[in-house]
């Protein structure tokens, strides 16, 4: 399927278009962008970056947030 | 005021220090940790009861169909949100666990936790001793879970970390203290605030903890695991409180033989 990039979110195969941002990955998965934080690659994306980073595929993706715990 | 006056001079709060963290002032001596926690209502009502002004929480994958957020739940209790480290067996999981959640929570703060074994959760030393000096580098304010062994404490402190936070006994065992003396020998050492954290079972474990001389404690399970979290919150608080007061108060020593505390002088010739 040409255009279409596949990656790893959260431990789940994901494909989306060429041009998906990371940015737009979280607004996939989160009903609201507070308190959430990227990493790709083992590497966290600032979010100020977020919109301007595209996925590349087979990227690993997390995103994380608060859970009770610790 | 003549001789049959009673004397009650006491005031109704004693005077004591603040604690105080990376020249932070925390308003109370009870952290609370929000894992094993039931429910949302359940964890509400015991921050509350807690009187906690920080409570830690675990970095976790996002669940999309969780409809409440529990940075929410701590922003409108007004209490700092402390990122765990949790499920970490390794520094460098710990340190992007650390950098994801100062990315999340704009907080520097970070309890650090670095396991060395699934089955006692005891804390890797090494790992975690090389995870505290990245992390104090890049300038985090680390306040490190550990054994309680005065030497980790102390290399810990020597690393920059803001606390020390040495282990009752395991995560989520309810022990309690088991080596009250390794703790009273890491308050005597340390020139950051000392906070058991780690096994606590009960409100007389508090209490131990902050007559030993600890200047907070840390708990988790024995509140958010108890029959009645809320109730065993009110507990913990109150027992902090009690220890706080004792170890001010200065106790007597302990003695092998008796010491009457009623005078031989004017006996009665009976």
């Amino acid at each position: 399927m040409t255009g279409m990039t596949e990656v790893t979110v959260n431990g789940t195969r994901w494909s989306g278009p060429a041009e998906t941002t990371v940015g737009d990955l979280v607004a996939v998965w989160c009903p609201s962008p507070r308190g959430i934080a990227v990493a790709r690659n083992g590497d966290v994306v600032p979010k100020s970056s977020w919109d301007a980073t595209r996925i590349i595929g087979g990227d690993r993706i997390e995103i994380v947030t608060a859970a009770a715990g610790g | 005021m003549d001789a049959s006056t009673p004397a009650r001079t006491l005031p109704a709060t004693a005077p004591d220090t603040d604690l105080v963290i990376a020249g932070q002032v925390v308003g109370s001596r009870l952290i609370l940790g929000t894992g094993g926690m039931t429910s949302p209502q359940s964890l509400r009502d015991a921050l509350i009861e807690s009187g906690t002004v920080m409570a830690t929480v675990a970095m976790r994958r996002v669940d999309p169909t969780t409809p409440h957020s529990l940075v929410d739940l701590l922003g409108e209790l007004g209490i700092q949100v402390l990122p765990n480290t949790a499920g970490c067996f390794t520094a460098s999981d710990a340190i992007l666990t650390a950098k994801l959640a100062r990315e999340a929570f704009s907080t520097d703060w970070v309890k650090l936790e670095v396991i060395g074994d699934e089955a006692t959760l005891l804390p890797d030393t090494v790992e975690l001793v090389a995870a505290a000096e990245e992390l104090v580098d890049d300038g985090f304010v680390v306040l490190p879970y550990c054994g309680d062994d005065p030497v980790a404490a102390r290399r810990l402190e020597q690393a920059g970390c803001a606390a020390v936070m040495p282990l009752g006994s395991p995560i989520g065992s309810g022990l309690g203290i088991r080596n009250p003396h390794n703790i009273a020998l890491i308050v005597e050492q340390a020139t950051v605030p000392v906070v058991l954290d780690a096994g606590v079972g009960t409100a007389s474990d508090v209490c131990v903890a902050m007559e030993l001389g600890c200047d907070a404690v840390l708990v988790a399970s024995a509140v958010t695991r108890a029959h009645r979290p809320s109730l065993m919150a009110r507990a913990m608080r109150e027992a902090v409180t009690a220890g706080r007061a004792a170890r001010n108060a200065g106790r007597i020593t302990r003695r092998f033989h008796g010491h009457a505390s009623s005078s031989f002088d004017g006996m009665a010739d009976l």
